[in-house]
């Protein structure tokens, strides 16, 4: 008796905790909804339910600011998730399966070195790139964000040769039996096979992309139609603040989150599943 | 090992082609561009006249410079508070989460939301919630009878940047408990049951001992993040002139760099990140070895 009383006192406590931590994380998300949704006049107001209710700031993203940019900008930054998602994919794949498969001299060495350069920082990285993309005329273009999605990386070549490691090796033998080729292997029966690793890692390389801040404004023209959101949400917040208009920069930035929360909510178990994995195989 | 399949006749070809795009990262993404920074960082360069050898110069020059040495400092700090806060916090709702409650998909739904959208669109909302007269804030501590806080000024901007930090990562950490969490096999907590023990004694004999390894992999992750940390400190203490109130160690090379374009220095003190995190790898590989038990 007395030990389930105490059993059920702490998962009260539990309840409690958990109640009081998930209103403090979901609050900012309601509220930047709430203030999207008032006139401007209303902008501070304290009370979450707006009265009355518009949609007008989200007319006005797209009418007020100047030169359809935010068109641009959305159109920019699913462009670049894309090809950086299509980029990594591809390439981490096939060293992966290459890595995972293939017996040939050096590849422990050459693997472990590429495990190793996870430990680098991203920033050391972006000095030297910045100097040979501009000796190669292509700063203010997109091209110094495109191609690095196309050279591989460490998290998903791990990520992906972890799970080609999973596949029975029987089924090589018997493709090799009917005569098919290294590159058939991986890609008739590889890829096929490794769906789930390959949606893990594209909606990672998708989020990463999708919110990445730092890259765009280093590499990108502060010009509305060549970056990104992250950067023309930044660039907008100091003009809208000003302007008092508040209602409108809080549109944009749940319009900028409604593409990741749908991948999300539609992949949830992708998602927590990647995450799970990375931090338990390591 | 002596795992793998063999290359046939030209096929030796196709397994190098498929290597290329990897090769071509590590010589200018990764371990190519890490020995060029090392280079740039004994030169003085604005990338339009000649580089001119500095020597050891911008390294000396560092620990003159107060600009960066606060940004260093800053970085510290900001690590210091960071790193315990994400680690406890989601250990501790990846425990609550683990008593087979009601909702707890419900739960883990909410706290993963802010790992999932970007720091510049929940930033842009945290700027409200902070503002110092017209911010939700303030106004729950007035109703509550405490004086306003003036969250993104100088004295207490850091604390403000921790928590919006500490916010937004807390969703991915809890993952990794979890997982840690599940692992643990149930038969310890029924077998200790028997035992007499109770929730406080098995959480710190079973399950702590026994979620080192998530522990370990935690405070790895979230201290090489909280020397990365740019978005949020970008988009919350940014003033006018692109200088922060919250200088880390990474404005101070993206500053350097692209704003000043000086290479040099930039490269010297994205060296001695680089050495930082190198140092924290060591101690952290150091305190596995001794204290984290795998089964």
């Amino acid at each position: 008796m007395s030990r389930s009383f105490y059993k059920t006192i702490l998962d009260i406590t539990a309840y409690a905790f958990l109640m009081i931590g998930a209103l403090t994380m979901i609050i900012p998300f309601i509220w930047m909804i709430s203030v999207s949704l008032r006139l401007p006049a209303e902008q501070f107001s304290r009370s979450i339910i707006p009265s009355p209710i518009t949609f007008q700031n989200y007319f006005d993203l797209f009418e007020d600011l100047p030169n359809n940019a935010f068109l641009y900008l959305t159109y920019n930054s699913f462009k670049l998730s894309i090809l950086a998602v299509v980029g990594q994919v591809l390439t981490c794949a096939m060293a992966a399966f290459v890595f995972a498969i293939v017996k040939f001299k050096g590849r422990d060495f050459l693997f472990a070195l590429l495990v190793a350069t996870l430990m680098i920082p991203p920033q050391v990285s972006l000095i030297p790139n910045f100097i040979i993309f501009k000796y190669l005329g292509l700063i203010g273009t997109q091209w110094p964000l495109i191609l690095p999605a196309f050279w591989g990386g460490a998290f998903g070549t791990f990520l992906l040769r972890q799970y080609f490691l999973t596949i029975p090796r029987d089924l090589v033998d018997a493709a090799r039996m009917d005569g098919a080729s290294l590159f058939d292997i991986f890609w008739r029966v590889y890829m096929p096979l490794a769906k789930p690793a390959v949606a893990a890692l594209s909606i990672f390389v998708f989020k990463d992309a999708w919110n990445d801040l730092l890259h765009p404004l280093v590499y990108l023209p502060t010009d509305m139609q060549k970056t990104t959101l992250t950067v023309g949400l930044a660039f907008f917040q100091q003009q809208l603040q000003a302007g008092g208009k508040f209602t409108v920069l809080m549109a944009g930035a749940f319009l900028s989150i409604v593409p990741l929360l749908i991948i999300f909510f539609i992949a949830q178990k992708q998602f927590i599943e990647g995450i799970a994995l990375s931090g338990v195989k390591r | 090992m002596d795992y793998g399949l063999k290359p046939l006749g030209r096929e030796k070809l196709w397994l190098w082609l498929m290597l290329v795009p990897t090769i071509i990262g590590l010589a200018f993404g990764t371990i190519g561009s890490l020995l060029a920074t090392l280079g740039l960082s004994f030169f003085d360069w604005d990338l339009i006249n000649p580089p001119t050898w500095a020597g050891t110069e911008n390294y000396a020059a560092l620990f003159e410079n107060k600009n960066y040495i606060e940004a260093f400092m800053n970085t510290l700090k900001f690590s210091a508070l960071y790193v315990p806060g994400v680690v406890i916090i989601s250990l501790l709702l990846a425990v609550l989460l683990n008593r087979k409650i009601r909702g707890v998909g419900i739960f883990r739904t909410i706290y993963f939301l802010p790992t999932v959208t970007s720091a510049v669109a929940t930033a842009l909302v945290w700027n409200m919630i902070y503002g110092k007269e017209t911010g939700i804030l303030n106004f729950m501590l007035e109703t509550l009878g405490f004086a306003p806080i003036c969250w993104l000024c100088t004295n207490n901007a850091m604390m403000s940047v921790v928590i919006v930090n500490i916010w937004g990562a807390i969703g991915e950490g809890m993952i990794i408990f979890l997982a840690g969490l599940t692992a643990i096999p149930r038969d310890y907590y029924e077998a200790s049951s028997l035992d007499g023990a109770n929730d406080f004694q098995q959480f710190f004999r079973i399950t702590l001992p026994l979620v080192t390894p998530s522990i370990f992999f935690q405070t790895l992750m979230s201290a090489i993040n909280a020397f990365q940390a740019y978005d949020y400190i970008y988009m919350l203490t940014r003033r006018g002139q692109g200088d922060s109130s919250v200088p880390v160690a990474v404005y101070s090379i993206y500053r350097n760099a692209f704003h000043f374009f000086r290479m040099g220095d930039a490269s010297a003190q994205a060296i001695q990140l680089a050495l930082l995190v190198a140092v924290f790898m060591a101690i952290m590989f150091w305190w596995e070895r001794n204290y984290v038990v795998y089964e």
